[in-house]
């Protein structure tokens, strides 16, 4: 028997598409089914790379779950319809990676706090906060390991054309979720994100501004070293993640700088945005399909 | 020019775009003080808190001297017939903003995006629709795009429930001509009902000028700020422009002489730097750059020993938007390296 686990993808968009694209070349993924509410493009792209595909949503895939041994599901939707998708999969027993704002199930971002979920145990739902969290917390998280952070901001700007119409009407969730995770998986005591979306042709790569108020001065030499470390965790994931200056210190302002490529699976490579997203998502359903291979945590829900 | 007889009302900035260049430190009895002048003066509507709007205190705008609920707090109950209208910008504050300012008793909300992203006001346009607020969709920047491609994002923000459009014109830019061809436009396309605004900077000292065009194209509701005092050269001058208006026989129910007052009294007097057109305002408005990177740009020219005005020239190449100020210290350091 494969040691891979079986997944589905909820969400035949830019997102799901660019998702499953990585996911065929995973050595412990092998996605089994696309889910979308109607015939689309993404459909037809799925079932041209060989997926079932439901075009009747959850419903259309929760009778086969189990025949197919479906046990990881990845929300690649909006934050509104997460919480039926969430429960209707979780039910059937599968693992649910969700990849909008929703946040039902604890925050992840992979090179922070995965391994301690993991440590914890199986969890039903894990929420990879949004895609500007992905790109910043792993730097406040960086300088809050040193030494207190006192405050936590990140500026995120994307290229317009890499925001969808789903974030764009609840842009605020995007704020609201980053902020929070600031604070929970960061170690910021308080949190503040911003997001600025700028229209350029050529379009411009994300680049992240994330600017940390440490409560007592700040050790240059320790953050500047744990800063590099961590640049180098996301880059395990996310090969185009850069630091381009910074950190610099003003007082008891840390400021870094960072960029972000995307491969270019699916989606263009300024949307670095996105493909931090998917590959964060990808990243803890392989981490684990592996502890559920070593046996760490079970590979059934404990019902 | 005939704009005999027209209504405008004049909404001042002073207390909120003002904080740019106050570095977002005019503090609560000096928000009391002049709004109640402005009052006194007969300015029906004035705009307070942090100069990019409800929940720009950060790092990145800078903190303020005092919360916005605070500013909102003290002002709100002393005024006499004067409105108090908050700025929005989605990204930066939320809906929770909103209905903070609401409840305490603003009664406009003016829901800001980059021209061409009026879907991200969708949101906060509804809700403030919904409340019964005089609901404005900014649109900024507005010398970017075409007339045409401005009308679209303002028939998206219409459609979301804005009863008033403005045309915004953030780093000073355009010419009258310009004003005149969008705003036109807007009146021609959009209910007859929506009413028009126009927001102008004075990087190119056309503030008056750039209003008046936009008063004889349909505009109604027009922008200006006491003594100029708003971002890069400041907004258009709102005791002159009430004065040209006045000689022109336009209807803004401004007092001209405590209007001057006050600019002359109280505003010139809170100023940091004299805010006028120089080299660095006048490049704002030259190359087409946000007026708010004006004092990020002079630190970060003074910290890494790059000229101010190559800055700015270089956020205009990479064609920054409002809210951007992160890019600055980026750029400068990164000028300062090409430089070694």
């Amino acid at each position: 028997m494969s040691k891979k686990l079986r997944a589905a993808i909820i969400g035949p968009g830019n997102i799901g598409t660019d998702l499953l694209m990585k996911a065929m070349r995973s050595d412990w993924i092998e996605p089994v089914w696309m889910v979308g509410i109607e015939e689309s493009e993404g459909i037809k792209r799925a079932r041209d790379f060989g997926m079932k595909v439901s075009t009747n949503g959850v419903d259309g895939l929760v009778p086969s779950m189990k025949e197919d041994n479906i046990q990881i599901v990845f929300d690649a939707t909006s934050a509104y319809v997460h919480a039926e998708n969430s429960r209707k999969v979780v039910e059937q027993g599968a693992i649910m990676i969700d990849l909008t704002p929703a946040a039902i199930g604890p925050f992840c971002v992979p090179p922070v706090n995965l391994e301690e979920l993991l440590k914890e145990g199986r969890k039903d739902n894990v929420n990879m906060v949004t895609c500007g969290g992905q790109a910043t917390i792993p730097m406040v998280a960086a300088v809050s390991q040193v030494q207190e952070v006192e405050y936590g901001e990140i500026v995120a700007t994307v290229a317009s054309k890499s925001i969808g119409p789903g974030t764009r009407k609840n842009i605020d969730e995007f704020t609201r979720t980053t902020a929070g995770a600031i604070e929970q998986v960061g170690g910021a005591a308080k949190g503040k994100a911003i997001i600025v979306c700028n229209p350029a042709e050529p379009p411009l790569m994300m680049r992240d501004t994330i600017h940390c108020l440490t409560k007592d001065e700040p050790n240059q030499d320790a953050i500047t070293e744990s800063v590099h470390r961590m640049v180098k965790e996301v880059q395990k994931y996310v090969p185009g993640y850069r630091l381009i200056n910074g950190p610099i210190f003003d007082g008891k302002r840390v400021t870094v700088f960072v960029e972000v490529e995307g491969l270019g699976d699916f989606l263009p490579t300024y949307s670095g945005n996105l493909d931090i997203m998917t590959a964060a998502g990808l990243r803890t359903a392989e981490m684990y399909a592996e502890a559920m291979a070593n046996g760490d945590i079970s590979s059934t829900a404990t019902a | 020019m005939d704009l005999k007889g027209k209504k405008i009302t004049l909404h001042d900035m002073c207390l909120r775009d003002g904080m740019h260049p106050k570095q977002h430190q005019i503090s609560i009895d000096e928000m009391i003080d002049i709004a109640v002048a402005l009052d006194e003066s007969g300015v029906p509507l004035i705009e307070v808190t942090h100069g990019d709007g409800l929940g720009g205190a950060s790092v990145n705008y800078g903190f303020p001297a005092a919360s916005d609920e605070a500013y909102l707090d003290a002002v709100i109950p002393k005024m006499k017939n004067a409105k108090i209208s908050a700025l929005l910008l989605p990204g930066i504050g939320t809906v929770d903003h909103l209905k903070m300012a609401a409840g305490i008793g603003v009664t406009t909300i003016r829901v800001a995006t980059h021209c061409t992203e009026a879907d991200f006001s969708e949101q906060h346009i509804g809700l403030a629709s919904e409340m019964g607020l005089d609901t404005v969709g900014f649109l900024m920047m507005a010398h970017m795009i075409s007339a045409e491609a401005l009308l679209e994002q303002a028939l998206l923000m219409e459609s979301y429930g804005a009863n008033c459009i403005y045309c915004t014109d953030s780093a000073g830019y355009m010419l009258p001509h310009q004003v005149t061809e969008r705003i036109a436009l807007l009146r021609s396309k959009l209910k007859p009902e929506t009413e028009l605004g126009f927001h102008g900077h004075h990087n190119m000292a056309l503030g008056v000028a750039n209003s008046l065009a936009a008063i004889e194209a349909g505009a109604n509701r027009i922008d200006g700020s006491a003594a100029g005092l708003g971002a890069g050269a400041g907004n258009t001058p709102l005791e002159v422009l009430a004065t040209v208006l006045d000689r022109m026989e336009v209807e803004t129910g401004v007092n001209i002489f405590k209007l001057m007052a006050v600019a002359e009294e109280k505003i010139v007097p809170l100023m940091d730097n004299i805010v006028r057109v120089d080299r660095d305002s006048l490049t704002l408005g030259y190359a087409g750059v946000y007026s708010s990177f004006l004092l990020f740009a002079q630190r970060a020219s003074a910290k890494y020993g790059v000229p101010s005005q190559d800055i700015l020239l270089e956020m205009a190449r990479l064609k920054a938007v409002g809210g951007q100020e992160d890019l600055i210290e980026h750029v400068a350091m990164e000028m300062a390296k090409a430089k070694k």
